[in-house]
């Protein structure tokens, strides 16, 4: 059923859709849009009308900030990585583990000023994504997911047993950003400044994102994402690029981690960062539409706001959402918004959730096969 | 001599896949690697190509030792290879799998697009079709147009008749015999040995990783050992033929299926 459905959608192109319709547009009018939204997003969206709707039992503003604005940050980030570059990274969250603890570490413990430690904890994490990368890239799909999971775990399980950096205890009173603009980071009971900050965040990200898109940095990570091989064929170099992928997601895990503060409490502890946070951000970019930003951005905000909308119902919703998920995967796998690519190549086969277990046959299988027969 | 194979081992863990193979290459020629599946067609075309370290053995590209270089750059030295299983890019467009072969070439590239267009007219109507839904046939076409972008001094093609029918076969090599009639030097592993031995000058026989034999392709096409392995063979070795043969046609399909993805 699923298949003559894709059928009958994919050769239609001459039926114009939103797509087309945005590519079309002038630059002014495109412009025009994004500040739309922006502007949408900083009034409307934190607005009580809209609470009484998205968020009746909790602090709305601060769902906005901590967890949707974080997730969809992390999202955005794991998207290069995933849905740009088709790099499986099961251990995302260490880069936005890394980013908390050098605000907590730098800010607290040595006393630097918040936009410092910001400064810092992009490049460490990108230093760390480098470190990881260059020597795991060379492996392809399930093993390089592997490493990566333990990378995840390594961050984690460093962070709790070194006593330097708080522990198991953590680090508790995490700097904020000085006031600016009018907006104060001292008042907790008024999430506004920190959802305003998280949302600029997103706007840097998102234009980052969209000009690597349509650059030759995009088309590489597209043709290594499709088929790695045909792309070093092509005069890519593949490596490089995996590299730089892992790189910049490193560098946006970070700035989300930069933008945590360790939440309301201003507490971070090894434990906030653990594998299921990395699930849950895969599922984020899965579930919205693996490398559309749109997508992963609706993605991000539904799989952060469902569970904190549905809290009356307390334990039932993690298994509710967890029936979602099931079904989503089943009834549309490519996501709520994929990107016309994204459906041609699921159709392929090739790819797919960014080569989740769709690229076992790495070096080796292939040896076998060509050896045994 | 263009290309020059000196001696290649190459080993996937520790199974040796090719056991010492030479083969030589000239400027003009339409040379055919043949052979069962898992001989190390593919395998050798890769190590050309880059995709596969060697242990030991040199690749020469016109005079110079290519073998540390990465495969990326050897696109830009004149190797362009249409990759096994094809390799379209399936979620870009006809045009754009096509421009990527030309992602690292510097200058325009439109005029070696109008001519890959003029070899594939069927291309050319098909340009803004996405290229995972093209048929086998017309993928194979992108896989080759592709690798022509790269404005290849050889042009590497493997198993172009792979999953295709009967005609398109036809069609294909027809169109890979204009390619070399235009001056292109063709290397092309085949396990449609008929068609590739039609097709080609000189031809190699692999077995197990090693050159068992090299000759004219026309010398190949009558040799009774040749026949029987890889043409449908005679009644007279019946014990080896059919066996040959299952191989070459059941399993490796659905071997090289699954290695292609």
């Amino acid at each position: 059923m699923n298949l003559t459905k894709k059928k009958n959608s994919s050769p239609a192109r001459s039926r114009r859709d939103v797509r087309d319709i945005w590519a079309d547009s002038p630059w002014y009018v495109r412009t025009a849009i994004y500040v739309l939204l922006f502007l949408f997003a900083m009034f409307v969206l934190p607005s009580d009308g809209v609470k009484s709707f998205m968020s009746p039992e909790t602090d709305w503003v601060t769902t906005l900030w901590d967890p949707i604005g974080l997730y969809i940050l992390l999202a955005l980030g794991l998207n290069i990585v995933v849905g740009q570059a088709g790099l499986l990274d099961l251990g995302y969250v260490a880069f936005f583990a890394i980013g908390a603890y050098s605000v907590g570490v730098l800010g607290k413990i040595h006393h630097w000023g918040f936009w410092y430690t910001v400064v810092a904890a992009l490049l460490i994490a990108a230093v760390s994504g480098i470190l990881l990368g260059a020597p795991t890239l060379r492996l392809r799909g399930d093993y390089l997911a592997i490493v990566t999971l333990g990378f995840g775990e390594i961050i984690r399980i460093v962070a709790r047993n070194t006593d330097a950096i708080g522990g198991s205890q953590g680090i508790e009173g995490l700097p904020r950003p000085p006031a600016m603009f009018g907006l104060d980071f001292e008042n907790l009971l008024d999430a506004k400044p920190f959802y305003y900050l998280v949302l600029v965040m997103i706007a840097l990200v998102i234009i980052i994102s969209v000009r690597l898109n349509q650059s030759r940095v995009g088309r590489a990570w597209t043709a290594i994402r499709e088929d790695e091989d045909a792309a070093e064929l092509m005069g890519v170099p593949t490596f490089k690029f995996k590299l730089l992928a892992f790189f910049i997601g490193a560098m946006i895990g970070g700035l989300a981690g930069t933008g945590q503060m360790g939440g309301v409490q201003g507490y971070i502890q090894p434990e906030n960062f653990t594998f299921i946070l990395s699930a849950t951000i895969l599922v984020c970019v899965v579930f919205g539409g693996s490398g559309n930003i749109p997508g992963v951005i609706l993605g991000a905000f539904i799989i952060a706001w469902l569970p904190e909308r549905f809290r009356f119902i307390q334990e039932y919703r993690t298994m509710a959402f967890g029936v979602v998920l099931v079904a989503m995967m089943i009834l549309r796998p490519e996501g709520l918004l994929p990107s016309r690519q994204r459906k041609a190549e699921m159709k392929e086969g090739a790819g797919t959730l960014g080569a989740m277990g769709g690229e076992v046959a790495g070096p080796d299988t292939e040896a076998s096969v060509e050896v045994t027969k | 001599m263009l290309l020059d194979i000196q001696d290649i081992h190459v080993h996937y863990g520790k199974i040796e896949a090719l056991k010492g193979i030479s083969l030589q290459v000239d400027e003009g020629e339409i040379v055919t690697l043949i052979g069962a599946n898992g001989a190390g067609k593919s395998t050798t075309l890769k190590t050309i190509s880059g995709l596969r370290p060697l242990s030991s053995g040199k690749v020469v590209f016109e005079g110079r030792d290519i073998s540390k270089m990465p495969g990326h750059k050897r696109v830009l030295v004149g190797i362009g290879q249409s990759p096994e299983g094809r390799g379209v890019f399936p979620g870009m467009t006809v045009e754009e799998n096509l421009y990527m072969g030309a992602y690292a070439r510097k200058g325009d590239a439109s005029k070696t697009l109008a001519e890959v267009y003029e070899l594939f007219p069927r291309l050319a109507e098909r340009k803004k079709q996405f290229g995972g839904t093209m048929s086998g046939g017309e993928q194979q076409m992108v896989a080759i147009g592709r690798a022509l972008m790269t404005d290849p001094k050889v042009l590497l093609l493997d198993e172009p008749s792979m999953g295709l029918a009967p005609m398109l076969i036809q069609q294909i090599f027809d169109i890979i015999k204009e390619i070399n009639r235009r001056g292109k030097t063709v290397l092309v592993v085949e396990q449609n040995a008929q068609q590739a031995l039609s097709l080609a000058h000189r031809a190699y026989v692999l077995e197990t990783g090693a050159v068992v034999k090299s000759a004219p392709a026309r010398e190949l096409l009558d040799d009774p050992q040749v026949r029987a392995a890889y043409l449908g063979g005679d009644l007279a070795v019946e014990d080896t033929a059919p066996a040959a043969g299952t191989a070459a046609d059941g399993s490796v399909d659905l071997g090289k299926g699954e290695a292609g993805e």
